[in-house]
């Protein structure tokens, strides 16, 4: 009964339908890479370590010698953290107003008779300025602190005993871009075909094209069977080119395995079939249009798409569980990132599960007829 | 075999009764017209007919299948072009016959195909950009690609100006002289007359009257009669010295009815007799107008929605003789 030779006809002219259509295009292909790289460009430009820091030295001396102005070997240090970048700001300025001026909420005052108090071991405050909400100054002020313990112990002659050595997750150096990768392949798993298959199902249900579709030898499983295939492939160009972007342009570490693939599939399937359903249960397109829209929008924002879940209060984890594409983003992730094969393993489970809820209910409840 | 026989059909959704009981059959070759205005069920039973809709009650068969059961099986074997014919946008004609061919399993040539329904010199223009007749042609392209012997033509020419229709009567009367059986649902009276060998005039559900054009006039008109312009005094006087049946249209337009020629003399004479002046005289018989008013009580605008008044009545383009 199922014909391969009927879908492949159809599949055909969809998809020179497809790209005969310049939006189709725009957002099946050149969105999500515009999209790597504006966040790729956001989040991993430059190094993110450095922040300008606006230091006043009020500490003007006169210094007998250069080893006593302890101040401006300070800044020095300060200087070579290597997570900071210091702008100094001439003594004479109202130091509040000119932070405000400079739009920044980062400024360190070293008051006078810094290096004096301290070659005296008399207690000396430097005075960090800083937005409590604002997690580069909570960097500014961990630096500071780190610092000026550096400084103390060696006004005593004592030295630090445990030491710190920075890596990452992973033998190589984790970038952003790195997870924003899975994540945006992730988003064009769900974009593409969830919202072309809301339109297209609710728009020919209303043309009465699947009406004239029924027909002919054509049947609705064939015709579901010929998008979702489409859907893989384009998912598959744009998993391509995004990878590539994000190599080329960014430098992003990607390990590709064939533990992809299973995702690469899945993925547009379980979408097509999600898009199919509301389409089909909807009764117009506008309605559709709205409640694709309710189903696409938090799944777009929560599912670790754009940002890692982890950072998000408890209870928004707890509805990301609930939503299908956590379990792709965290999948690709997995494969992607981490090599975590028996976390892949468990959310390829999860996925191929709801896949095949989901599109036996579209095959369902998808009437060719009446 | 006939292609399609139907008996007592019914199809009710609700208290509305689409169709109520209609039967008919049709013979191998022959045009059929199924002639209504909106709303008289003509696509509800047509897409009964097609497998599209389920009916509630009676028996149909086409080329001897139940649409219904056998809807799979059917449709390899029927035209089809639906109301308002849509078709992918970003595809051209051409590329729309081969996918069909690709379909139904059968090798075609498009640009055939496309001659036959006089599209071909639009063969390569997207769906989007062709006018509202081209689309028709092509959905009767479409139709035709798996050499049907029965065609079903659900409204064709809704919507289209006189030349597209008059493009499309032409493809439909060459497939009826190649020997195809076809179903044809209209609005147009005119369209109905110039294509079917036979019309059924549905109305509410039922079919009001059937037969060739001269059969459902002689059926259900009112015989030939003699028109005379004048008053109402003149009609009275004609009625008082004639045995004759005289009405009078309330404003200057007398009509009588004629049993035989003779009795025209009789209301001429009485006529001259009276004195009184008289214009224009004609005789009439009822077109297929006159008797789908008087059926359908009203007529329709181009869009096949009825019309209450009745003062705009054309007068009707058969056996109007002077």
């Amino acid at each position: 009964m199922f014909s391969a030779k009927r879908t492949i006809s159809d599949l055909r002219v969809f998809s020179r339908g497809y790209l005969r259509n310049k939006f189709g295009l725009f957002f099946g292909l050149i969105f999500p890479v515009i999209l790597i790289l504006i966040f790729g460009a956001i989040f991993s430009g430059n190094s993110s370590g450095t922040i300008t820091v606006y230091v006043q030295n009020q500490d003007t001396g006169p210094f007998p010698t250069q080893s006593m102005d302890v101040a401006t070997s300070f800044i020095d240090a300060l200087n070579h953290t290597g997570t900071v970048n210091v702008q100094l700001v001439s003594p004479s300025e109202n130091f509040s107003r000119y932070l405000a001026d400079h739009s920044s909420s980062d400024g360190i005052i070293i008051p006078a008779n810094f290096s004096a108090d301290y070659l005296a071991s008399i207690p000396i405050n430097v005075t960090v300025y800083g937005n409590p909400s604002a997690s580069s100054s909570a960097i500014v002020s961990g630096t500071v602190i780190g610092l000026a313990n550096e400084f103390n112990l060696r006004r005593f002659n004592g030295s630090s005993i445990i030491g710190l050595t920075q890596t990452t997750v992973n033998t190589e150096q984790t970038k952003y871009v790195d997870f924003l990768i899975p994540g945006l392949v992730g988003f064009s798993i769900l974009v593409s075909p969830m919202f072309s298959l809301v339109n297209i199902s609710s728009e020919y249900k209303k043309i009465k094209l699947f009406k004239q579709l029924s027909l002919t030898p054509l049947t609705k499983m064939e015709w579901l069977a010929s998008k979702v295939l489409f859907y893989i492939v384009l998912s598959a160009v744009s998993f391509l080119l995004m990878v590539a972007v994000g190599v080329f342009a960014f430098g992003a570490h990607v390990t590709l395995t064939v533990w992809l693939i299973p995702f690469l599939i899945l993925g547009p399937m379980l979408f097509a079939s999600l898009g199919m359903l509301v389409g089909t249960v909807t009764k117009n397109p506008e309605t559709a249009g709205v409640v694709g829209n309710i189903v696409t929008f938090p799944m777009m924002f929560l599912s670790g798409t754009f940002f890692p879940i982890s950072i998000m209060p408890q209870y928004l984890q707890s509805i990301a569980h609930v939503l299908p594409l956590y379990y792709i983003i965290e999948g690709l992730n997995a494969v992607m990132v981490y090599a975590n094969y028996a976390q892949a393993l468990l959310d390829i489970a999860v996925v191929t599960v709801i896949t095949i809820v989901l599109f036996v209910a579209a095959a369902k409840v998808f009437k060719w007829r009446e | 075999m006939l292609p399609v026989e139907i008996s007592s059909v019914k199809k009710y959704y609700g208290d509305i009764k689409a169709v109520d009981g209609v039967s008919f059959t049709v013979e191998k070759g022959e045009v059929f017209g199924l002639l209504g205005p909106n709303g008289a069920g003509k696509t509800t039973l047509i897409e009964i007919l097609e497998g599209l809709r389920k009916r509630d009650e009676g028996t149909v068969k086409v080329l001897g299948l139940d649409p219904w059961e056998n809807g799979y099986e059917l449709h390899k074997k029927i035209g089809v072009i639906p109301q308002e014919f849509t078709f992918f946008e970003k595809a051209n004609p051409r590329e729309a016959v081969k996918y069909y061919a690709d379909l139904f399993g059968v090798r075609v040539d498009p640009d055939e195909i496309l001659k036959e329904v006089l599209l071909d010199d639009s063969a390569g223009v997207l769906f989007e950009n062709l006018s509202g007749g081209q689309k028709q042609k092509m959905g009767l392209a479409l139709s035709l690609v798996n050499s049907p012997e029965l065609l079903f033509l659900d409204e064709p020419t809704t919507g289209l100006d006189p030349n597209a229709r008059r493009a499309i009567w032409e493809v439909i009367r060459d497939l009826r002289s190649r020997g195809k059986t076809i179903i044809l649902t209209t609005h147009y009276l005119d369209e109905a007359q110039q294509l079917s060998d036979r019309v059924a005039i549905m109305n509410h559900g039922h079919i009001v009257a059937m037969g060739t054009s001269d059969q459902i006039i002689a059926e259900h008109g009112s015989g030939e009669r003699l028109e005379i312009h004048g008053t109402e005094k003149l009609a009275d006087h004609i009625k008082a010295n004639t045995e004759l049946k005289v009405d009078f249209d309330g404003k200057d337009l007398i009509s009588i009815q004629l049993n035989q020629k003779i009795d025209a003399l009789a209301a001429l004479a009485a006529a001259e007799q009276s004195g009184l002046d008289w214009g224009e005289i004609h005789t009439r018989r009822d077109s297929l107008d006159d008797v789908f008013v008087k059926l359908v009580s009203g007529i329709m605008d181009e869009h096949g929605e009825i019309k209450t008044e009745r003062n705009n009545r054309k007068p009707g383009n058969q056996g109007g003789s002077r």
